[in-house]
């Protein structure tokens, strides 16, 4: 009878169980030397394209709008988490709480952008939001490529530029973004772990929204706006509420992702970018947050894996995908899949009832 | 017993049963009208609803009644003319404002949250009775166990009012058509509104779920003491449970009055069988 909450409730803990093994499983093989270094590069870069995936989830899943633009919001926290970080250094010298507020202050600038673009946008009734937010993505990549940051004895300088040089910096200057040439010499503070923490709270952030009273607005205005309007809840508002808290989270897996490597260019965050995170919510599951987790680990992880196939690389990448989307929409596999299941499930109550 | 009720008439031309006449109208409107295009489809409606009155608004197809529940509704922006709520103007008003001045309504082709749960979908009708903040909800505070509880207890009150407790965990969507019917008007009410709209509640119901209804309907008016406005076609239910009722065709008023009235007045069986043949 209780079975839709239960259903929610076991699909929540899905998502916790997977990340919390999987984070023991690789922490294993680790010490036990049992990783390839590049595996091992690519810890954090899986993490924060998972924070990534879970966020844009909750534009494109929870609240039903597409959003084109996502790696926009992954830039500017990338940024000004990476300006912040450095600007910090002699303010926070423990690592681990620099890291942290470097992260908040790039999930806050992700939100702040997140509420510009917010505002208009989501009053209008349509799918004007993948335009805009495809046009946000273009516009703001090319934005910090004409922007310098330098910091010198008297603090932080900044503009929009030509050269580094214009920026006059004094004593003890320190370049921190080169316009096109992107972020230097970064401190990478970024650490698996740190990863797997930010996965959690962004985890934990979604699940107990989605299962609040603002979380049951947003999903009634995607299931029926006129209805919800109706019983008196405003669209606008929690729609709002939604796409900055998907920004903001957006911003807080580009800072993760930044301070793993020592520079950064503004082109990593394009409209490629948008599309694969996309790609992973949608062979994820709509809504679906474990779904989500796993896309984003397997798809970030095959690339490097199917390197055996050389020039195949990519043509092998492309079987795949084509592969994972007939599995998920194919009806006959999903009968298939949907009988293993079964079958699963009769073995593993003849067990539990044998023992 | 609705049919005995005594109407009376207003200075304003329209009736209301006499229990109701020492409060003001729940509902008013004063020459209300909207047109598409160069479509009039609404011209000079003017009613006014007691406080604990059931009314019907009844017509030929395209006579313009869920036009009327649109502009209620705020849905649409009326062309002309005013609509008190409660003795407020509504005037600027939008869809959301209305639900929260006191304004409830069922859609004629249902529209559920059909992804969502029964029971979530009456906490949505609550959304604005039990009230806390994104983060309350996000960090676990106390205020959200409290609250929710409050919700569940409320929300599951509600659908026992229509023996719809059993089904509280199923998903909307996969309700029958009924059921989906009734879970309607409990989120309706989950709003706590002044005036409940219901437009076609007996649509595709068969006659046994059509009684079911009627008694539904006249159950709801004497326990919450709200005023509802019904459209339907099916005339067992509106000739049976309405005390006021009015008649529009073609976006304007033919006939108003109890239903005796209105089932002998030539120009209302006019408007609904066509002329008769001279000679
Ligand atoms: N948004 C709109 N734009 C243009 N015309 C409209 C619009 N809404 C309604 N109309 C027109 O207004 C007239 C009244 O429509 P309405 O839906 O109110 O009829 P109704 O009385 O509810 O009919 P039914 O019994 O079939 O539900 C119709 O001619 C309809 O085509
Ligand atoms: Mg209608």
């Amino acid at each position: 009878m209780r079975a839709l909450s239960n259903q929610k409730l076991r699909k929540s803990l899905y998502a916790y169980a997977i990340v919390i093994i999987g984070y023991a499983v690789i922490q294993v093989l680790a010490n036990g030397g049992g990783l390839s270094s590049a595996f091992e590069g690519q810890l954090v870069p899986i993490c924060a394209y998972v924070v990534m995936a879970l966020s844009l989830n909750l534009t494109v899943g929870v609240m039903g709008d597409l959003s084109l633009g996502h790696a926009g919001f992954m830039s500017v926290g990338a940024f000004s988490g990476a300006v912040a970080c450095i600007a910090l250094e002699n303010m926070i010298p423990v690592p681990a709480l620099r890291l942290t507020a470097s992260i908040a202050v790039g999930a806050v600038c992700a939100g702040c952008a997140g509420v510009i673009i917010g505002i208009p946008v989501l009053r209008l009734k349509g799918d004007y939001l993948a335009i805009v937010t495809l046009a946000f993505g273009e516009i703001i990549k090319n934005i910090i490529t004409c922007f310098y940051v330098g910091q010198d004895n008297r603090g932080l300088r900044f503009g929009f530029l030509t050269s580094i040089n214009d920026l006059n910096l004094g004593d003890g200057a320190r370049t921190i973004i080169d316009g096109p040439m992107g972020l230097r010499s970064v401190p990478k503070l970024s650490s698996f772990t740190a990863g797997f923490i930010l996965i959690l709270v962004t985890l934990a952030i979604i699940l107990n929204l989605v299962n609040s009273r603002s979380g049951r607005a947003i999903m009634a205005l995607r299931d029926n706006r006129i209805a919800a309007e109706s019983v008196g809840i405003p669209a606008a508002k929690y729609k709002l509420m939604a796409f900055v808290t998907s920004a903001a989270l957006a911003g807080a897996a580009g800072t993760l992702y930044v301070l793993n490597f020592s520079t950064t260019v503004a082109s990593k965050f394009n409209f490629n970018t948008s599309i694969l995170i996309l790609l992973f919510v949608v062979l994820g599951g709509l809504g679906n947050m474990w779904g989500s987790i796993v896309a984003a680990a397997l798809l970030t992880v095959l690339p490097e894996m199917l390197r055996q196939f050389n020039n195949y690389r990519m043509l092998v990448y492309a079987i795949v995908l084509i592969l994972v989307m007939l599995a998920t929409n194919n009806s006959s596999v999903r009968t298939l899949v949907g009988k293993m299941k079964e079958a699963a499930a009769l073995v593993f109550k003849k067990r539990g009832t044998g023992r | 017993m609705s049919n005995k009720t005594k109407m009376v008439p207003l200075p304003s031309q329209n009736i209301i049963p006499e229990r109701d006449l020492g409060k003001s109208p729940v509902l008013e409107t004063r020459h209300l009208g909207i047109d598409f295009g160069g479509l009039n489809a609404l011209d000079d409606f003017n009613i006014a609803l007691g406080r604990t009155e059931i009314s019907g608004l009844i017509g030929p197809n395209g006579a313009g009644k869920t036009t009327v529940f649109n502009l209620l509704t705020k849905v649409y922006k009326p062309t002309r003319g005013t609509i008190l709520l409660n003795e407020k103007d509504t005037f600027g008003m939008n869809t959301v404002a209305a639900a929260r001045a006191g304004i409830a309504r069922t859609f004629q082709n249902i529209r559920l949250f059909a992804g969502l749960s029964v029971l979530d979908n009456v906490k949505l009708g609550l959304h604005n009775q039990i009230k806390y903040g994104m983060w309350t909800g996000i960090l676990r505070l106390p205020g959200y166990w409290k609250r929710e509880k409050e919700a569940d207890e409320k929300a599951l009150d509600l659908l026992s009012l229509f023996n719809m407790r059993g089904m509280a965990h199923m998903r909307a969507g996969s309700l029958p058509y009924g059921a989906q019917r009734r879970l309607e008007i409990c989120r309706a009410l989950a709003t706590k509104p002044s005036i409940l709209l219901l437009d076609e509640p007996a649509a595709g119901m068969n006659p046994s779920e059509t009684a079911e209804l009627k008694d539904n309907i006249v159950k709801i008016r004497d326990t919450l003491n709200i005023a509802i406005l019904v459209i339907d076609h099916d005339m067992s239910l509106v000739m049976g449970i309405c005390e006021g009722i009015c008649v529009l065709n073609f976006g304007k008023i033919i006939a108003k009055g109890t239903p005796a009235e209105i089932q002998n007045n030539p120009e209302v069986i006019e408007a609904y069988l066509g002329k008769r043949k001279e000679g």
